[in-house]
């Protein structure tokens, strides 16, 4: 058996980590691979493409129906979708109460516990929420957990900021530790030339786009009807699109330490692709009303 | 074996032994990888030097006992003194655990508080049910008239929130909605237990005044209320009672947990015994004023005597000594209209004389003291009244103010001249001071003892005893039951202090036709 590949999914929230992850999953399992998914948002919507289900019974949610976590069996939590696809979802409390970060160390902590990485599994991928924004979130890039990152953007500058802030955060788990960032997967916004700037992104930040993943309306057709498009219509153009993502993270070696950019940096690129404008110093901080007696 | 059935000796005399010896030897020599003794005691002479005392004063990461302890401690406490009152940790069992036992350790007594302990799906679901839950077995199985809450760190980092959790166990009926249930919120790592204190008894003051304010009138129940603060001293509470009896003042000591920290032994267990009632608490606001008698450490409470009840909430320094007792009495006389009683005339007599008579003893002798603000401000003042010099004054949780009052205190004072006040500092720092600028004698809590011994190893004449007064005071018995404030309190510390530097001075002189010229039966 091949090692194990470990890799999460990070991205700014409401990018498509989720479909994105799905429908790359679904392919890599199309190719013959064993793989899982695990959740990492207290939302529990990472696996419901691949289990035609609404939302799939937490870890959390059971555990706290049980009592405590050392009550619950890994097969209560485990279930299998789409080509063996093995999937189980950490959950946590509803918004406003508890710690949702402590819930994604807690599951992963289970899973590990109960021998869910086994043997035969060729990849595992954390679908993480979009933003990092406590020390549970960045629990599936700790130690001996995922090292490889993949980074969900679009050609829109708040996708481009929270890239780039991720790469931070990357950064000071991969000085002490074997995490690497290994690409920008671009979900396409059809933003003016959104490759090339997330290509250009890439590049100063160290590492590639490993793929340009086009919009298409069969993405929603397919989620309407809970599926992923490779198991909706594998014979659409889109499904050969995740594909060839999943064959280029399947053979990718491109594992680096990203060197993320100032914001400074970050706005020259912007400005040289025309997403914002120079910026005018005079007019900052000016109301409308201060503007128009100036004028 | 060394150990004989007749004769069961403890660790120690009995790792004396030869045996014990040779083995504790052996494990040294072959597990501790330890350093020879030249370089331990090289290492050792380093930490005694200015040089280090530099490099230790300049240290950023690193607390070694911090001479303070956590926000719930001391709301336990305050909860402890009202009356039938429960006082419940929302949060992990572990630390209740300690707050217990640090209590018992100190006070030779049962405590009793509960926890509602949070594991690790409480954590991450946040704590209702177990508020929940916790609120109804608390009250079913001790059957207390009040639930006081606080939190531990774990209910505060993931932010429950104690008034919407108390609420909902209310309406959803596991506790009957007019049931008393004050409460704050002491996240551990944000301030001190005189923090916490002070936090529980506004939650408290809060709970049964807040909304009940319309029909009270300063002044209305001709009383005075004096608050506490976080007071370990027993005796403090009594000779409050005591004074105010003989003044003939009414009064209400707002948290009085003297009864339940000294219950008796004759075969009845008190889970609850004294404390302040509900009833003095709801008609507190009636009050002339409010007295608090630690005022560096009762800001939130300040404030809501202020804002909320109106009185004016008389500055006081706390009652310590000669001339802080006379300001507290006559502060209490002024407001009331009541003349300070005779007895307390003598009273004051009796100590003034008692100073007169030990002034000798206790001029130019040099203390380094630490502890909580209130208490080392006041001790500060009491030595300078007797012409002893304190050295260095350690109080890592007050603040800048505090500081700067100190200051000029001492600059008032000829015995204060050469002071020197710290805050954020630890018992590692203080012990840096106590080698390097030795002071004859330290006063602090228990803690303390490891100075006095790495002091002794230096050398004898590097030995600085530690006279105890403060808190906790684990390794001796009942110190707790004395009095520190008022008249009583100032004769207990001018008859602990003066003695121990008459032993201290025993101790030098018994030397057989060497010093012993000057070990004289009266002094």
């Amino acid at each position: 058996m091949a090692r194990l590949r470990q890799c999460a999914i990070y991205g700014k929230g409401g990018i498509g980590k989720s479909t994105t992850t799905q429908n790359l999953v679904s392919a890599l399992a199309e190719l013959g691979n064993k793989v899982m998914i695990v959740g990492c948002d207290p939302k529990a919507d990472s696996t419901r493409l691949i289990l035609h289900a609404k939302a799939q019974t937490t870890i959390m949610s059971l555990a706290a129906e049980a009592g405590s976590v050392e009550d619950l069996e890994l097969e209560d939590v485990l279930k299998v979708g789409y080509r063996d696809i093995k999937c189980v979802e950490s959950g946590g409390p509803e918004p406003g109460v508890g710690c949702a970060g402590r819930g994604v160390i807690t599951a992963i902590n289970f899973l590990e516990e109960e021998g869910a990485y086994d043997d035969e599994l060729d990849f595992v991928f954390y679908d993480v929420l979009g933003d990092v924004v406590c020390g549970g979130f960045a629990m599936p890039i700790r130690e001996n957990k995922a090292q490889e990152i993949y980074i969900v953007c679009s050609g829109e500058m708040m996708a481009m900021y929270a890239a780039n802030n991720i790469a931070k955060g990357i950064v000071k788990y991969a000085n002490s530790g074997s995490v690497r960032l290994a690409g920008l997967i671009c979900n396409s916004r059809e933003t003016a030339r959104e490759d090339e700037l997330i290509s250009a992104l890439a590049a100063k930040i160290g590492t590639t786009m490993i793929h340009f993943v086009p919009r298409d309306n069969v993405v929603q057709r397919a989620e309407i009807r809970r599926m992923t498009v490779i198991e909706y219509e594998p014979g659409h153009k889109q499904a050969q699109e995740y594909r060839d993502l999943a064959m280029k993270i399947r053979d990718n070696k491109n594992f680096i330490i990203p060197t993320p950019i100032t914001m400074d940096e970050l706005e020259e690129l912007m400005m040289e692709f025309g997403i914002i404008d120079q910026e005018d110093e005079s007019i900052i901080g000016k109301t409308a009303a201060a503007e128009a007696a100036a004028a | 074996m060394s150990q004989e059935v007749e004769n069961i000796q403890p660790s120690y005399p009995l790792f004396r032994n030869d045996e014990y010896k040779e083995n504790l030897a052996n494990k040294r020599e072959a597990y501790e990888e330890r350093h020879p003794q030249e370089k331990i005691d090289e290492v050792f002479q380093w930490t005694t030097t200015k040089e280090y005392q530099e490099l230790n004063f300049n240290r950023e990461a690193l607390t070694v006992n911090p001479a303070k302890a956590c926000q719930p401690l001391g709301a336990v406490l305050c909860a402890l003194g009202f009356e039938k009152t429960m006082p419940y940790v929302h949060g992990s069992q572990g630390c209740v655990a300690y707050f217990r036992t640090y209590f018992n350790r100190h006070f030779k007594e049962p405590v009793a508080c509960v926890s509602d302990s949070m594991t690790e799906d409480a954590a991450v679901f946040g704590g209702q049910k177990n508020m929940m839950a916790g609120l109804e077995n608390a009250k079913a199985l001790y059957k207390p008239e009040i639930i006081a809450i606080s939190t531990t760190c774990m209910a505060e980092v993931i932010g429950d929130d104690l008034n919407a959790f108390i609420n909902n166990a209310k309406n959803a009926g596991h506790i009957e909605q007019d049931f008393p249930t004050p409460f704050a919120h002491t996240p551990s790592f944000v301030g001190s237990h005189t923090t916490g204190w002070d936090n529980m008894f506004e939650g408290m003051i809060k709970f049964f005044t807040l909304n009940h304010m319309a029909d009270k009138k300063v002044g209305s129940n001709g009383k005075i209320n004096l608050v506490p603060g976080f007071e370990t001293y027993l005796g403090n509470y009594r000779v409050m009672h005591r004074m105010m009896k003989e003044m003939g003042v009414d009064y209400s000591l707002l948290s009085d947990p003297s009864e339940v920290l000294d219950t008796p032994a004759d075969g009845t267990f008190r889970m609850y015994s004294g404390g302040t009632t509900q009833a003095e608490v709801k008609d507190a606001p009636n009050a002339i004023d409010t007295l608090l008698l630690q005022p560096w450490q009762l800001e939130k409470t300040k404030k809501f005597v202020d804002t909320i009840w109106h009185q004016p909430a008389t500055a006081i320094n706390i009652p310590m000594g000669l001339e802080w007792t006379d300001q507290f009495l006559m502060t209490v006389s002024e407001l009331t209209g009541k003349p300070i009683a005779a007895s307390l005339e003598l009273e004051r007599g009796r100590l003034v004389d008692m100073m007169t008579d030990s002034h000798t003893w206790m001029h130019g002798k040099k203390f380094a003291l630490y502890g909580d603000a209130d208490f080392v401000m006041g001790m500060t003042k009491f030595l300078l009244e007797m012409g002893a010099e304190p050295s260095d004054v350690l109080c890592n949780h007050a603040n800048k103010r505090w500081a700067k009052a100190m200051d000029k205190m001492l600059k008032e004072s000829p015995y204060g001249q050469n002071t020197v006040v710290h805050t954020g500092k630890d018992l590692w720092h203080f012990r840096s001071l106590v080698f390097t600028n030795k002071p004859d004698f330290m006063i602090g809590n228990s803690y303390g003892k490891f100075i006095q011994r790495d002091t002794l190893y230096k050398g004898e004449a590097f030995e600085v005893p530690l006279i105890r007064i403060g808190f906790p005071i684990f390794d001796r018995h009942h110190l707790h039951r004395m009095t520190t404030l008022g008249y009583e309190g100032a004769i207990y510390i001018l008859t602990t202090l003066v003695n121990a530097v008459l032993d201290q001075l025993d101790k030098e002189t018994r030397g057989m036709g060497t010093t012993d010229y000057n070990y004289d039966l009266v002094r």
